[in-house]
């Protein structure tokens, strides 16, 4: 039954390693300028770790093929080199390669956490409450409205707790349930959590962030590619979770400049 | 690490009547069977709840019959509701992970065989022992209880973030009563495992026999010592967390509750607080909690092995710095469960570095179990076919560590299947298996009979097949970005992948199935199974020194003494090719 063991765990061990060789479950192309720091990690930590698992897989096989149920008599054998051998190669292998993963990795982390956005990036403020995401461009007095948690209104559309009655800034801000932006832009998104907390996740940009109520977190990023692409919470919110979501609009600069100005005479 | 104390600390009488036998006993054999027990309920009672989930989300508008009569809320007419969704993954995931993960494997076997081990004839606080259970059993009672309540089961999941689970019912189904029980049962099962760890540090520190140093201890005895150490210092800070979210929930407190938060229309009366402190708090208990599941059944699992290869490890004495090493790291690591939650982005790094640095003292761990292989004669039993199981799941749950560990890859994988499939299989799978391993080797020395091999190797090989068709696809769904804890996938990108998801409720449908045959074989073989030798294995330890099943005092009277390291195997003995570390025999190459 030893041999058996070893047969299934070979034919486990290949069978999921061939959806990732042939790449049949990846992520989606990336559109973000940061992104293919991500992907390069992510392949190679996936050689690496894909080196791991079959390796110790069918050496396992291996073993208990070879070693199991003996004859009577045959006698037990000890690894040559023993366990000095192993930690030695743990120490080497692993914690050469997972170190170096670790370094090379935080370029990736630093290019979406480390560096400032740019003075002339577009901020858009957005926020989540459930179950639903609004979004806030600054209007053309390029300034925020302070937010009033008393002021907000849902039914009648005050999303973000506006004051236009005393707040001038708040007179032209935009509010929107999409989120357009120009392509080959840089955005500097505020974030704001409304009641509890939630998630941002854009597969394509390769960003994800929490919602945190209370910290005032934000998240800096360039598209550079034009469509729609969804924007989905991915911390557990309450009953809606699984629907709230959102769509990211990459636009054509004048595209977009046409978009806003709708939007600006829509509010 | 010297000459331990000669004579046990205590003495106590037989028990008497039937209460203080089998019910309110002060016997650590007892008290270890309630545990596995409980843990037998919760795991199939957590299994059912998968199974809810797992047809909810490829068949949404199918009717579940029977469900209704449940929660008429939560399921009107059968058809779960997205709130009841959440809240069968909270008691899932609560259930397993406290009830299951941390009962069977620690609390259950470790109660059972550590004194044993150790050539003790019980714990070194008996009625601690006794209330330690019964305390987690009033823990178990209160979490249930909120399938019964008109609020429903909590929602939140079973890292229960705040502010979701601190503002009360304003935020949604099961967010009133049910997450205060939620709390309550949490806070009550610390208790109980806070008194179960102090005592399982006493009485090895303690109470081991005459000639029973340190290095003398079963490696399974080492495993249950440090994981001990880990919960009482993991379950002492989760601890005031939980008071701290009933502080929040019912006193009006803010500790994890800042102002302005508008929910249901509501300007809630909060102000000051920080969710952030919650998760630092929950994980700071929930990474070492991966360890408190995983190390007993390293543990067991090496002692099954050596047993089954018929040699000793490669360096036991590895092995057991391996273990201490990742005790040691997992109080470093709790902040990759928050790359991507706003904290410092320092941070991110310094939690990443240890936390890829564990997977060296898991190598070194994997690679001796490896290593030992070589030259080995196994013997293929059901216990030495979970065990060897959970080396392969062990190595599968670990390697995608590897991406988690990165904050950089978190920043994509984070939420998404990937994380569900990790660790399902290294902590839920691998540990699961350890406690299989360990109740096809121990069962006849807990009851006095055989359980079926026949049937036990059938179980064996669905379950390993089936553990695989469940979790190895979660990371491919993972790495399209399929979001996890939605109760159904309405997102463009995540339809094509509903056949994948088929895939997996109908492997999970057979896999949770073959647990009958399990159940079948453990309660048959209790009365029907072959009586059992006291040494059906040719194992060394002491428990197999002792009759099957054990007096109530372990040693009949009689004190243990130790002449040798505990596996001696592959030598020439009086009965074969092994030694028993309480035969005073010199040794002699086999």
């Amino acid at each position: 039954m030893g041999k058996l063991f070893a047969v299934v765990l070979t034919i486990i061990a290949l069978v999921s390693a061939y959806p990732i060789v042939v790449h049949k479950y990846v992520q989606p192309v990336d559109i973000s300028t940061h992104g293919h720091a991500i992907d390069e990690q992510l392949s190679d930590t996936m050689a690496e770790a894909g080196f791991a698992f079959l390796g110790a897989q069918l050496l396992l096989a291996f073993f208990v093929w070879k070693f199991s149920n003996r004859k009577d008599g045959s006698k037990v054998t000890h690894l040559p080199g023993g366990a000095k051998l192993m930690v030695a190669t743990a120490f080497i292998l692993v914690g050469t390669e997972v170190l170096a993963l670790g370094v090379l990795g935080q370029k990736a982390w630093a290019d979406v956490y480390f560096t400032a956005p740019k003075p002339d990036a577009m901020q858009v403020q957005v926020q989540a409450g459930q179950f639903a995401f609004y979004f806030r461009y600054p209007g053309a007095d390029g300034k925020f409205a302070p937010l009033h948690p008393d002021k907000i209104d849902e039914g009648n559309g005050n999303y973000f707790g506006l004051d236009p009655a005393n707040d001038v800034e708040a007179r032209d801000d935009i509010v929107t349930a999409e989120l357009a932006i120009p392509i080959n832009r840089e955005i500097h998104l505020l974030m704001h959590a409304k009641d509890v907390g939630h998630s941002f996740y854009v597969r394509e940009l390769r960003i994800q962030q929490d919602f945190v109520p209370g910290l005032d977190l934000s998240l800096h990023f360039t598209a550079t590619k034009t469509g729609k692409y969804e924007i989905v919470c991915t911390q557990l919110c309450g009953l809606g979770h699984y629907n709230m979501k959102a769509y990211l609009n990459v636009l054509a600069q004048e595209d977009f400049d046409k978009w806003l100005k709708e939007k600006a005479s829509e509010q | 690490m010297e000459e331990a104390s000669v004579q046990p600390a205590h003495v106590h009488a037989p028990p008497e009547g039937f209460l203080r036998k089998h019910v309110f006993s002060l016997d650590h054999k007892v008290i270890a069977k309630q545990y596995y027990g409980l843990a037998l309920v919760a795991v199939f009672m957590g299994m059912a709840l998968s199974w809810l989930m797992r047809f909810h989300l490829v068949w949404p508008t199918a009717k579940v019959p029977g469900l209704d009569i449940l929660s008429s809320a939560g399921a009107p007419g059968g058809i779960i509701t997205p709130e009841y969704y959440l809240s069968l993954l909270t008691m899932h995931g609560t259930l397993m992970v406290f009830f299951v993960l941390t009962n069977a494997p620690f609390a259950g076997f470790g109660n059972y065989f550590l004194p044993i081990q150790i050539g003790a004839e019980d714990m070194a606080f008996p009625r601690f022992n006794m209330m330690s259970f019964w305390t987690t059993l009033v823990a178990f009672f209160v979490l249930v209880l909120a399938f019964f309540i008109p609020d429903g089961p909590p929602t939140s999941g079973w890292t229960a973030y705040a502010p979701l689970s601190a503002v009360g019912k304003d935020a949604g189904p099961g967010l009133g009563w049910g997450q205060s029980l939620w709390a309550i049962s949490i806070a009550v099962f610390c208790i109980g495992q806070l008194l179960g760890s102090l005592n399982f540090i006493a009485t090895t520190l303690d109470l081991r026999a005459k000639g029973m140093t340190f290095m003398r201890m079963p490696i399974c005895t080492w495993a249950w010592f440090i994981t001990s150490c880990i919960g009482l210092l993991a379950f002492a800070v989760l601890l005031p967390a939980c008071l701290l979210l009933l502080l929040d929930r019912m006193a009006g407190t803010s500790f994890f509750i800042p102002s302005g938060l508008v929910i249901s229309d509501r300007l809630q009366n909060h102000a000051g607080g920080s969710p952030l402190l919650w998760q630092h708090l929950f994980w700071f208990f929930g990474h070492p909690e991966v360890y408190i599941a995983i190390l007993p059944a390293v543990g067991i699992v090496s002692h099954v092995l050596i047993t089954s290869m018929r040699k000793p490890m490669l360096s036991a004495k590895v092995l057991i710095y391996s273990m201490m090493s990742i005790g040691f790291l997992s109080w470093m690591v709790w902040g990759h469960h928050m790359f991507v939650s706003g904290m410092n982005p320092f941070s991110s790094l310094l939690f990443s570095f240890p936390t890829l640095t564990i997977t060296i003292p898991a190598t070194i761990i994997t690679l001796i179990w490896l290593g030992s292989l070589y030259g080995a004669n196994i013997q293929i039993t059901s216990a030495s076919l979970f065990a060897l199981g959970f080396i392969s799941m062990f190595v599968s749950g670990g390697v995608s560590g590897f991406f988690l560990a990165q904050p950089s890859i978190d920043i994509y994988l984070h939420a998404t299947y990937f994380v569900v499939g990790h660790f399902h299989m290294v902590m839920g799978v691998a540990a699961i298996f350890g406690i299989f391993s360990g109740t096809y080797f121990w069962f006849p020395k807990m009851s006095g009979r055989m359980m079926n091999e026949t049937l036990g190797k059938l179980h064996f090989w669905i379950t390993f097949v089936g553990t695989y068709c469940i979790f190895m696809p979660f990371h491919y769904l993972g790495l399209v970005g399929n979001i996890r804890r939605y109760s159904s996938f309405v997102n463009d990108f995540m339809a094509p992948l509903m056949p994948l998801h088929k895939f997996i409720s109908i492997a999970a449908f057979i896999t949770g199935a073959a647990q009958f045959i399990f159940l079948y074989n453990l309660i048959h073989s209790r009365f029907r199974g072959k009586p059992a030798p006291d040494n059906p294995w040719n194992a060394t330890s002491l428990e197999w020194s002792i009759p099957s099943p054990p007096p109530w005092d372990n040693f009949g009277g009689k004190h243990p003494v130790i002449y040798h390291d505990p596996y001696q195997y592959g030598v020439k003995g009086s009965k074969g090719d092994f030694v028993m570390q309480d035969s005073p025999e010199q040794l002699t190459s086999g």
